[in-house]
């Protein structure tokens, strides 16, 4: 495109334009809204039908072993889920693991992200490096913690100079797992971090200093405060996703040793006993959980104004 | 700031740390892969008899050359769809006026926090119904919809840093918005498009769940879940080097990815996090 043919027409339609704002405006429109269409047919038709067949089956007596004993029960299944002690059991092994791994996860992705933020030196290997841990597959990263926590195969018993088998009681199995999930997803959270970091004007830091404030002080008071926003959106994700926890637990140990997870139980009811009424239950209970955390995140502390990027 | 050699010794130090505690569990698994069958239980982080015979074990298994295939196809496939369908749809959310922005971004937000054991279920009992279940569309289906929000998220804000200017140039030398879009506009998109792509790609080749849910047989098994259904020498003994080679050989196209656009991908992963 030359700019003569750009200049040249620019002046003459400056007039008609006014008169067609409104045929140009509702063909923008137009356009805006088959451009959008598919993607959101997609995203509403996938999750819709999953979403109201999982309300309608929890109300129901829906048991494959038994496909002709279905009926409507009401909210039965939810009474008979609510009332089981291993629904509380797995609902505090998912807050455990999401609280204890999301905390470790906020500080050591913090202390990388400074450290990504203000390397001196080879910055972008440190970044690629950082990154490894993202994009292993989660499966692999779980295999990979598994045999090296095994007193069998492993050489973290060995190095600790443990003579048990640590994944043979909760105890090493919680610290397995969650050393796991804050492995994989640290990376995750310090990248989100730094793109808060990357807001806080040098020269407020420079200023700060100047006055006397310490290295702690600075932070505290004029970088947390400045990427709260980022703080927020990083911490909704990584709860939400802790809280979801499925593929490591599975590889471990599918829920032994005490660290079933919410989403394990869920699994283990629908695809193994086939009892999709209380599967279904079970799924509608964490997405009201999910629903909440999200609520309290976004509402409460005022998060989401940022993944969204069109707040303003 | 001036540096001086105690601080650059600090920064030395983080950066070992750093490097020592991303990598420990990669080379591990990788020694692991490279353990012959008698030591793979000795517990050494380093091998005392290495070979290579866990590669050659698992590449004449059809239960992984197959998987592999499916991994490669669905993933592909899949990202494809939902770059596609995302692009159209952040093009419209960056550039264009209309009502109803809001819905699509809520209704994204809701897809990602979708808990996706919760569609499980419900797909399985479908996907039986209609014939999906074990299908390379039964998982390419599922794949693009929980990628579809990201790739919104992460196009939609690539796309707004795009200089308009030019498309508003060539719509006035007579261009439609659409040949606007795919004769100026595509081309500075490409950038944005290719980190979109690699960052969904990824998400779907990393999928567990709903491999080991919606699939069964060689036909669209993927390699997370193969790996995790390796058939032992016996019910209670795991094929450890058969199942660290194949970690290996899954996590080496994603690493090259990521080794070789980091810094796209960093920019691509944050920019739809925070507004620019």
């Amino acid at each position: 495109m030359t700019s003569g043919t750009v200049t040249a027409p620019q002046s003459a339609p400056a007039k008609p334009q006014r008169a067609h704002l409104s045929d140009r405006a509702r063909a923008e429109r137009n356009l805006g809204f088959k451009l959008v269409a598919p993607a959101l047919i997609v995203m509403v038709a996938v999750t819709a039908y999953p979403l109201i067949s999982t309300v309608v089956l929890s109300l129901q007596r829906a048991d494959l072993r038994f496909p002709d004993a279905n009926k409507f029960i009401g909210l039965s299944n939810y009474g008979a889920v609510l009332r089981a002690p291993v629904w509380w059991q797995v609902v505090w092994h998912t807050v455990i693991i999401t609280v204890v791994s999301v905390s470790i996860q906020f500080v050591l992705g913090m202390l990388l992200a400074l450290a990504m933020h203000r390397m001196i030196f080879a910055r972008g290997t440190l970044r690629a490096i950082a990154l490894v841990p993202y994009a292993i597959v989660a499966v692999v990263a779980a295999y990979s913690w598994n045999y090296a926590w095994s007193l069998t195969s492993g050489w973290i018993p060995k190095l600790l100079g443990l003579s048990s088998d640590p994944l043979s009681h909760p105890f090493g199995s919680y610290v397995a797992i969650i050393v796991t999930e804050v492995w994989k997803n640290t990376p995750f959270m310090a990248l989100l971090l730094l793109a808060g970091l990357a807001l806080v004007p040098d020269e407020l830091l420079e200023a700060a200093k100047v006055d006397g404030a310490n290295a702690w002080q600075r932070f505290i008071r004029i970088t947390v405060p400045l990427m709260k926003p980022a703080i927020l959106v990083a911490l909704l994700f990584r709860t939400l996703d802790a809280f979801r926890i499925f593929d490591t637990i599975y590889i471990f140990n599918q829920g032994a040793n005490g660290t079933e997870s919410i989403s394990m139980l869920n699994y283990s009811t629908l695809l193994d006993r086939l009892n999709l009424g209380l599967g279904s239950a079970v799924s509608v209970l964490l997405f009201v959980f999910v629903g909440i955390i999200a609520f309290v995140f976004i509402k409460g502390f005022g998060a989401g104004s940022g993944p969204i990027g069109e707040s303003s | 700031m001036k540096t001086n050699s105690s601080q650059k010794a600090w920064w030395g130090a983080a950066f070992a740390v750093i490097v020592v505690c991303a990598l420990v569990p990669v080379v591990w698994i990788i020694m692991l892969s490279l353990k012959t069958p008698e030591t793979a239980t000795d517990g050494s982080f380093i091998p005392h008899q290495w070979t290579l015979s866990n590669y050659s074990d698992i590449f004449k298994q059809s239960v992984f050359t197959s998987a592999l295939r499916n991994s490669i196809g669905i993933g592909l496939i899949a990202t494809s769809l939902a770059v596609l369908l995302a692009s159209a749809a952040a093009y419209a959310i960056a550039r264009l006026k209309f009502p109803g922005k809001q819905a699509i971004l809520a209704v994204s937000l809701a897809v990602v926090m979708f808990p996706q054991i919760s569609l499980v279920g419900p797909l399985y009992n479908l996907w039986r119904q209609i014939g999906l279940y074990d299908t390379w569309p039964g998982l390419i289906i599922p794949y693009m919809t929980f990628a579809l929000p990201l790739s919104i998220y992460t196009l939609s804000a690539f796309f707004r840093e795009i200089p308009w200017e030019l498309e508003q140039a060539a719509q006035v030398d007579g261009a439609t918005p659409f040949q606007a879009f795919r004769k100026v506009i595509a081309p500075l998109a490409t950038p944005g498009i290719v980190t979109t792509f690699i960052l969904v790609f990824i998400i779907c080749w990393n999928d567990f769940i709903f491999a080991i849910s919606l699939t069964s047989t060689n036909a669209a098994q993927t390699v997370p879940a193969a790996i995790a259904q390796f058939p032992g020498v016996s019910q209670f003994t795991q094929p450890i080097g058969d199942i660290a080679a194949a970690a290996v050989v899954v996590t080496i196209p994603v690493m090259i990815l990521v080794l070789l656009f980091q810094r796209r991908i960093v920019s691509g992963l944050t920019a739809g996090a925070v507004k620019g």
